[in-house]
């Protein structure tokens, strides 16, 4: 296997006394897509928020590219320049047009010449489709043109990883395709991917590694067809006939 | 049993035609009754000039044409000072203030919202600004500076025009006021923003100054030109410091020629001040409510 990107080992994160993560551990390669499913509230939003440091945890450990990302000299802003993230809202940043929201980031995050950053964003839109929407306004979009922004978004600050919460979940039924087609392209391109989603067959198509994760609990974890085909676990089992 | 909240199964056809009293007011009644009524209303407040015993008194004067003329234009001939002379300082006034009210207000709010363990005694003093600031009246305000500065004996900021230490007044008072409409401006931001900010690497600073600030400010531009609006008015406080401004010059003219004219011409120049601005803030505030409708 190629080098270890991401690492977590025994994370625990509370919420008050509410444990939603308890001593979760995984390892994330280069190239790799590994897709975290489980039902609601299972702590795949707050696994994908703690790795990119959006939420502090309170045990265990985690890591990217080897450096434990609890050290007290890492700087959180440069972490994330790492991590794309991609949320299930698409938080896209109404004020500015759309070549804007993809600029935000190389411009005021990495410091880059606007006019460099610029005819790189705009090959970002023309792989989605979008490039003649450049100068409008998000809420002009449709859902699924704003999701797909929002991950080229995340891409212009060419991260080592993308981490994706849910991003199809709050899509028209019909907008769903268009969002995962884009994210399948990313996954034959290698792009290294931590996805949280309900889309299974999606997740059997694109992962390498499925993690299933219930009460905070990873309770399996392994290759598509084992996880899929041949669940050791009973909850796994009883997740997936709900599911189907 | 049959319940009350049966359908009613009944034959009957229902009648949907407006009692005949309501229907007085319908089409063109309705313009002709509305222009009738206007006309009652305003006719009876005017009428209280006419009709009451100092009526005539009143009419003559506040509102004695020759006199506001007078007033507004002044006479060099005997000393007398005219309201128009007084505009400038008051337009000066309260657009230098709200340049520095606007830098000052988002300056608070955005210190109240830093987490970084330095500014913890500028969090502090921010939080005790607004407390005091919004609780002490901008008259109060006014003398407290225009007559403590001069006093403390400490340089240039000791030897300053009234004007000068009302526009420090306004500014003080109104950065309180500001600060707390673009705080919650900054409140009214989805946290999502937040959170797509900081996760494109941005730092805490870079998300308040291109994410956050300016959808705060877009969102209380309406409660901002209200408190804009009462600032233009509050210029007149200033007179108390012996600033000649509009208000200043009506009072002298009053007491010169004992005819109270010259404060209608006051009241006149305030309102045509403010009259476009709050038009324009109504106008802005419809707006942004038929586009959050239309957006949601």
């Amino acid at each position: 296997m190629s080098e270890v990107v991401l690492e977590l080992d025994g994370v625990v994160k509370r919420f008050a006394d509410n444990e939603v993560l308890r001593g979760v551990s995984l390892k994330l390669h280069r190239h790799e897509v590994a897709c975290l499913i489980g039902a609601s509230g299972s702590g795949k939003s707050t696994l994908l928020r703690c790795a990119n440091l959006l939420e502090t945890i309170d045990g265990g450990s985690i890591s990217l590219f080897g450096q434990p990302l609890g050290d007290r000299r890492i700087d959180p802003d440069l972490v994330r320049r790492h991590m794309g993230m991609v949320f299930q809202s698409f938080n896209l940043f109404p004020h500015l047009s759309v070549i804007d929201n993809i600029l935000l980031g190389p411009v005021y995050a990495l410091k880059r010449k606007r006019a460099d950053a610029y005819d790189e964003a705009l090959a970002l839109l023309d792989r989605i489709g979008l490039r003649d929407r450049a100068d409008e306004y998000p809420e002009r979009l449709s859902g699924g043109q704003q999701q797909r922004v929002a991950i080229v978004r995340s891409l212009a600050m060419q991260p080592s990883l993308l981490l994706l919460d849910e991003v199809t979940s709050a899509l028209d039924p019909t907008l769903v395709g268009e969002v995962l087609d884009l994210l399948t392209d990313l996954a034959h391109n290698g792009t290294t991917m931590l996805i949280a989603t309900h889309e299974m067959n999606f997740a059997r198509d694109v992962a390498q590694q499925i993690v299933f994760l219930e009460k905070g609990v990873l309770v399996e974890q392994g290759a598509p067809d084992q996880v899929f085909n041949h669940p050791r676990e009973e909850a796994t089992r009883k997740f997936l006939e709900r599911v189907r | 049993m049959k319940l009350k909240t049966d359908v009613d199964s009944s034959d009957a056809t229902p009648n949907l035609f407006a009692p005949r009293r309501r229907r007085l007011f319908v089409g063109k009644r309705g313009i002709a009754a509305s222009s009738l009524s206007t006309a009652i209303v305003f006719g009876l407040i005017v009428s209280v000039l006419f009709v009451t015993p100092g009526g005539a008194t009143v009419r003559y004067a506040f509102f004695n044409p020759h006199e506001m003329w007078v007033a507004w234009i002044g006479n060099p001939r005997i000393g007398l000072l005219a309201i128009r002379d007084g505009i400038f300082t008051n337009v000066w006034m309260f657009l230098v203030s709200e340049v520095l009210v606007l830098a000052l207000g988002i300056s608070i709010a955005w210190i109240r919202f830093s987490q970084s363990p330095v500014f913890v005694p500028f969090r502090l003093l921010a939080t005790l600004y607004t407390d005091i600031l919004r609780g002490v009246p901008t008259l109060l305000v006014v003398m407290i500076v225009g007559y403590g500065l001069p006093t403390l004996n400490f340089g240039f900021l000791s030897h300053q025009s009234p004007a000068v230490y009302g526009v420090i007044a306004l500014t003080l008072n109104y950065s309180a006021y500001v600060s707390e409409v673009i705080r919650a401006g900054i409140f009214s931001v989805p946290h999502g923003q937040l959170l797509a900010a900081r996760s494109l690497g941005l730092t805490q600073t870079s998300t308040m100054r291109r994410v956050i600030l300016p959808q705060a400010i877009r969102t209380v531009i309406p409660p901002l030109l209200n408190d804009f609006i009462s600032l233009q008015k509050d210029t007149a406080l200033v007179s108390i410091l012996g600033a000649i401004e509009v208000t200043r010059a009506a009072q002298i003219f009053s007491a010169t020629v004992f005819n109270e004219s010259g404060l209608t011409v006051a009241a006149l120049f305030f309102l045509a001040l403010t009259i476009p601005m709050t038009r324009y803030t109504d106008r802005l505030m419809a707006r942004d409510r038929a586009r959050r409708l239309a957006g949601s």
